[in-house]
């Protein structure tokens, strides 16, 4: 069994995501150890971009203040890698990035060293099903599963999105870019029933989700829960010190969630 | 295996998140049923020509070629078309397949504001709301383009984030599309983007390219010796190379801005100095730096400051059949106040880096040698820029 499916075996999965570097590489690997302390199940990992296009204001500003904190992806690398040798982080870990983040660094040199650090999966917004095989075979080639993501708008493609996805399957909650929200409209349970009878791995929903009982309600859907502009925003706000606050956010979501 | 759409050899695709998949489909299904409805064509052209001023003058310049003493200059006017450049042609051709669809508001981009008038007076032409996203900087430098569009009944929506010009315009109309699709229509100003927006636009930009062939074999008889046109995304380029691309006589020239020069940081000359990656929708050359990181480009024409090509643009630049060449802010200004002496023409400062080039070659062609330049729009909007550059601080 692969460590992503592992995640979701026992119970449902808490998914937080953090931008690396934001607002240092430093503070972004005491807050992995922190968060998985707490409950995380997986974790993702954004390498920042200078044009976020599916970002909503503050994962945007969390790119913009990793990248002016001048991290890059040796570092991020380095980060990765010492979560796994030294800090003994056995959960799953994947990067959410952007198709040109992975091209520019050369795909086959990518998927390799993602490999070789330990990261199990790759979420890229920008390359969807019909471009997928810009990266697949190689990730593929190197044990990495290329996340698929479903959103409200996919209908006749849930199907055949599902059928060939691996590792986990990201929904995509509401419209428009990531964010916190306050109502969440989608009829997220019918997504998930035609996710269910085209694939066995497990899915977790995302977007606009930030309070306790959001989650509860979206981990009744699914099998997992994923955060992340409202841990960004705790970032924001405590800076290096975020580390304590996130910790007992994730912990509180993840009792939320818990059956 | 998926069927991989819309590629131009390597370049083109569709790079974008699943929830604008389906819009896209759905605008690809529309446009190839419309495409060849007679119906639709009639009532294209019928706005083309009665609302936009179509077909536009192909000028013989005169005194221009005169002046430089090489070869024959014509200048295809596309600066006379309703609101002053051949971004109507695409956007009532968009505009109308909108309707057609049953979408009621429109979204765009734009970057000296040209793509945004000619999007908000479609819409109050069609009867259709109309939001327009605009780099902040270049609200600054396009000011009466704003109360254009506003007066035309258009939002107008600053843009802050990242360098706020015209690569942050695309980005945030691309996070508003996939916020509310149901009733919207992303015009997209440049054949950029996702396939099947560099077709689209092509398609409906290659009347320029249509006219010239027509316009040129009436007055010479032949075909042109060269095609120059100034090149950000690409769509009059694009428009006015189309047609005369399988004429391997005929030399196709895009001028690309420099800014500052392509030996600086402060460039937008991708062909020239951009790498081949995967941003905005399409896989095409981009100005990036090693980590794959968008560079914020620099060129005294909002217009062209897009650090991306179309990429039909990339793939003749890598088979060859079109030459893209670099022309600096200097040159620029030059050529815009040359052409307003010589020929009582204030070209777009866009256009300009075009008329630059062709001040260069044209006395190294002979005088039997035929230049086409496109003159994509006029240049009433850049007259208190320029002033500016030129250290007269005048208010517009």
């Amino acid at each position: 069994m692969s460590r992503i499916s592992e995640a979701f075996k026992d119970n449902k999965a808490f998914i937080p995501f953090i931008t690396c570097g934001d607002p240092d590489i430093e503070t972004t690997r005491a807050l992995v150890n922190e968060m998985v302390k707490n409950g995380a199940d997986l974790v993702e990992l954004g390498i920042p971009f200078s044009d976020p296009t599916a970002e909503g204001p503050t994962i945007q500003g969390a790119n913009l203040r990793a990248l002016n904190g001048g991290v890059n992806k040796e570092k991020i690398f380095k980060m990765v890698k010492a979560l796994r040798e030294e800090d003994d982080i056995s959960v799953p870990m994947v990067f959410m990035t952007y198709a040109n983040v992975v091209f520019s660094y050369d795909a086959e040199r990518f998927f390799k060293t993602c490999s070789e650090i330990g990261i199990d999966g790759v979420i890229l917004p920008d390359l969807p099903f019909e471009e997928k095989d810009e990266f697949e075979e190689i990730s593929t080639s190197y044990g990495i599963d290329l996340i698929s993501l479903i959103a409200p708008t996919s209908a006749n493609r849930i199907a055949m999105i599902a059928k060939e996805a691996k590792g986990f399957i990201y929904i995509v909650s509401s419209l428009g870019v990531t964010g916190t929200r306050t109502a969440i409209t989608t009829d997220v349970a019918s997504i998930v029933k035609v996710v269910k009878e085209n694939t066995d791995i497990p899915c977790a929903i995302g977007f606009g989700i930030s309070t306790p009982e959001q989650a509860k309600v979206m981990s009744e859907s699914a099998d997992g829960v994923i955060v992340g502009s409202a841990i960004v925003k705790l970032i924001e706000k405590h800076g290096k010190s975020a580390v304590k606050p996130v910790g007992e956010y994730v912990h509180t979501m993840k009792k939320a969630i818990q059956i | 295996m998926s069927e991989r759409k819309g590629r131009f050899g390597i370049h083109g695709g569709q790079y974008i998140p699943e929830t604008l998949m389906n819009a896209v489909i759905e605008l690809e299904e529309a446009y190839n049923h419309y495409k060849n409805d007679p119906e639709f064509q009639s009532e294209l052209a019928e706005l083309l020509n009665n609302y936009g001023n179509r077909p536009s003058n192909l000028y013989f310049a005169k005194k221009l070629t005169g002046e430089l003493g090489g070869a024959k200059i014509y200048l295809k006017r596309e600066d006379l078309n309703h609101t002053g450049a051949h971004k109507i042609n695409n956007v009532l051709g968009q505009a109308l397949l909108a309707k057609k669809m049953g979408k009621t508001r429109l979204i765009a981009e734009t970057g000296a504001g040209q793509h945004g008038v000619a999007t908000a007076t479609a819409a109050a032409l069609l009867d259709m709301e109309c939001v327009v996203f605009m780099g902040e900087e270049d609200t600054k430098r396009q000011a009466l383009n704003v109360y254009r569009m506003k007066l035309l009944g258009a939002d107008v929506i600053p843009v802050t984030s990242g360098t706020a010009t015209l690569k942050d315009a695309v980005s945030e109309a691309m996070r508003e599309w996939t916020s509310r699709i149901d009733d919207t229509h992303y015009c997209l100003g440049s054949v950029m983007g996702p396939h099947p927006f560099p077709v689209i636009v092509r398609d409906f930009q290659a009347v320029i390219s249509k006219e010239i062939k027509e316009q040129i074999l009436k007055a010479e008889g032949r075909l042109p010796d060269a095609v120059i046109a100034c090149v950000g995304g690409g769509s009059n380029a694009i428009g006015s190379f189309y047609n005369f691309i399988e004429d391997k006589d005929v030399r196709l020239i895009g001028c690309e801005a420099a800014g500052r020069g392509i030996d600086t940081f402060e460039t937008a000359a991708t062909i020239n100095t951009g790498k081949l990656g995967i941003f905005h929708g399409m896989k095409s050359y981009f100005c990036q730096d090693d980590e794959g990181q968008i560079a914020p480009v620099y060129s005294i024409s909002a217009g062209l400051d897009y650090p991306g090509v179309g990429p039909e643009h990339a793939y003749l630049h890598d088979i060859g059949r079109a030459e893209y060449v670099p022309v600096t802010d200097d040159e620029a200004v030059d050529a815009f106040e040359f052409l307003s002496r010589t020929e009582g023409i204030i070209p777009a400062i866009e256009s300009s880096h075009a008329v630059a080039y062709a001040m260069k070659l044209a006395p190294k062609m002979d005088k039997d040698k035929i230049i086409v330049i496109t003159i994509s729009g006029r240049g009433d909007k850049d007259v208190a820029a320029i002033a500016r550059y030129r250290g007269e601080n005048i208010y517009e």
